[in-house]
């Protein structure tokens, strides 16, 4: 469903990402990793938009958003989460998911029900997402006085009420604990399980290989290996960039 | 009495002027524009009932367009920049339109009279008021009756989707364009509703001062419209009433004796308080510790 089409992206002489080919067929769980620095959030800020292409294209269902906007790509179907968490601080939880029912469904709704009445079909998508997080009980809770785990799943809520058709998760397990992440790996799943497509970012390995139907391993910007969790596990190239070359280590 | 009836109606303009400030800063975005719609509605309501003859209600809503047509084109370029910038083109935009109203002559003969906007010396004579038998009160009235619906539909909004949406651009405008808000559109929209407002309030000012000119509109009367909701706070619209009748009530004619001292206190003040209450007079926990307190009333009185 998505296909990236050889795109870098030049920070004036940094070359964070490469020429990279890299596809994703819909319904997948496709992790993306690779060591520190090696362009895999850059290639989320492509996919969704936040700064323009050096060359290449981005195509989603056969349509190039490559010079979309970013908030017409999540009408498009396209959401993401942050790294660092980027919630509404100042805003309730349920405000967080009401904000961003952006999907091209929700937009074509009622102008006055979706922006003066709030529909109650807007309102139970809201609420089933909340549930779904164990959120409901903070719902009108302000977003900055959540505890860390919290924010992170109200974060892959507020990406879900859009609607998506491609979630771009960047590294949703950071500072997660074990339990944490066990229940993630259930939400991830039940979430494709629904028809969400996911682009996983991740540097927990235990989490990608157990949820990733598919791994592509960059470095230096440049993708060095795709295939099936047990294939990259044992792809020497994939070793040697994460451990170095037997020489040097 | 005439003095503080004059002080209530100041205070009930300011109020408007305030509470358009408030719609483009829920959006993140300082401009010090306001005071330029406001001239634009102040000018153009005079315009309407003095020369055209049309009755006020009309002319003002007629301003509000005028004025909110004027926002939303300045809204398009202005949006552009962000921060100190956006501040800098605000104010040469509010500069702008002073120095327009400064050369603007049309003026027509009515007996004696010359009626009109005349340059530097103003607009005179804008006498709708006392032509049609308006007394002090009626026209204290005319004027809460407009804040009150403005302050109801501004409620309204906040409590909608669109005040949810407003403060997310404010907040984070990244992280609202990631989840699918188009940013411009919601700053110009939130511009061309604050230029609608300035322009009541303007349209307002025009009649009751009966004469208005460009001197009124600077940059004096920008910051105070800004003044107004950061004070006040943007937890909701009552912080930029109640700061109105803070400054303008208390600061500016209570502390008269003072002289010009006072509007050293009015600038000392604004620090303090960005520093003491960044979130402004009237943030989401004095409003929830108000709540609680009139709610533990309502027990203590049903038991």
């Amino acid at each position: 469903m998505l296909e990236l089409k050889e795109i870098s992206k030049y920070f004036g002489g940094v070359r964070a990402v490469d020429g990279v080919d890299l596809g994703v067929s819909r319904g997948e769980i496709l992790a993306l990793i690779g060591p520190n620095g090696s362009g895999k959030s850059t290639i989320v800020n492509l996919i969704c938009g936040l700064f323009p292409l050096t060359a290449g294209r981005v195509v989603l269902d056969g349509t190039d958003i490559s010079d979309m906007p970013m908030h017409a790509r999540v009408s498009g179907g396209v959401a993401r989460t942050f790294q660092n968490i980027r919630l509404f601080g100042q805003l309730t939880v349920w405000q967080n998911l009401w904000v961003a029912q952006n999907s091209g469904e929700q937009r074509r709704q009622n102008f006055g029900r979706r922006w003066f009445g709030g529909s109650r079909g807007a309102r139970s998508e809201i609420e089933r997402t909340l549930e779904f997080f164990d959120l409901a009980h903070k719902s009108n809770e302000l977003a900055a006085n959540l505890a860390f785990g919290e924010q992170r799943r109200l974060e892959f809520a507020r990406a879900l009420s859009a609607k998506p058709a491609l979630l771009l998760l960047d590294e949703p397990a950071a500072g997660m604990n074990a339990e944490e992440i066990d229940q993630l790996d259930d939400r991830i799943r039940k979430v494709r399980e629904d028809g969400v497509t996911v682009l996983l970012i991740e540097h927990h390995m235990e989490l990608v290989m157990s949820i990733a139907d598919r791994i592509a391993v960059l470095n230096f910007g440049r993708k060095i290996a795709e295939g099936t969790p047990a294939g990259i596990q044992a792809n020497p190239l994939v070793r040697e960039a994460y451990l170095g070359t037997p020489e040097t280590a | 009495m005439d003095f503080y009836l004059g002080l209530v109606q100041i205070i009930g303009v300011h109020t408007l002027l305030g509470l358009s400030a408030y719609c483009v800063l829920l959006t993140g975005q300082v401009s010090l524009a306001q005071a330029g719609f406001f001239a634009v509605g102040a000018y153009v309501a005079g315009m309407l009932t003095v020369l055209a003859q049309w009755p006020l209600i009309p002319a003002l809503a007629v301003a509000a367009v005028v004025s909110g047509a004027v926002a939303c084109a300045v809204g398009f370029p202005a949006l552009r920049v962000k921060g100190l910038m956006l501040v800098v083109a605000t104010v040469a935009f509010g500069e702008a339109v002073r120095l327009f109203f400064f050369n603007f002559t049309y003026q027509i003969q009515a007996g004696v009279l010359h009626l009109g906007p005349h340059g530097a010396e103003g607009f005179r004579q804008i006498r709708y008021f006392p032509e049609h038998g308006w007394s002090t009160l009626d026209v204290v009235l005319f004027i809460w009756v407009v804040v009150a619906l403005v302050m109801a539909g501004l409620w309204w909004l906040d409590h909608s989707r669109v005040g949810a949406v407003l403060r997310a651009v404010g907040e984070d405008e990244l992280a609202a364009q990631s989840v699918g808000i188009n940013i411009t559109a919601v700053k110009v929209s939130a511009m061309t509703v604050g230029g609608f407002i300035a322009g009541i309030g303007g349209g307002i000012f025009a009649h009751y001062t009966t004469h208005i000119e460009h001197a009124q509109f600077g940059v004096v009367l920008a910051t105070f419209a800004i003044a107004y909701p950061i004070l006040g706070g943007l937890s909701n619209v009552f912080g930029t009433l109640l700061a109105a009748v803070f400054i303008q009530g208390f600061l500016i004619e209570g502390l008269r004796f003072m002289g010009d001292w006072r509007n050293l206190l009015f600038g000392g003040l604004i620090v303090l308080a960005m520093n003491v209450r960044p979130r402004g007079l009237l943030d989401a926990g004095t409003t929830r510790a108000l709540k609680r307190l009139f709610a533990a009333g309502k027990e203590r009185s049903g038991a």
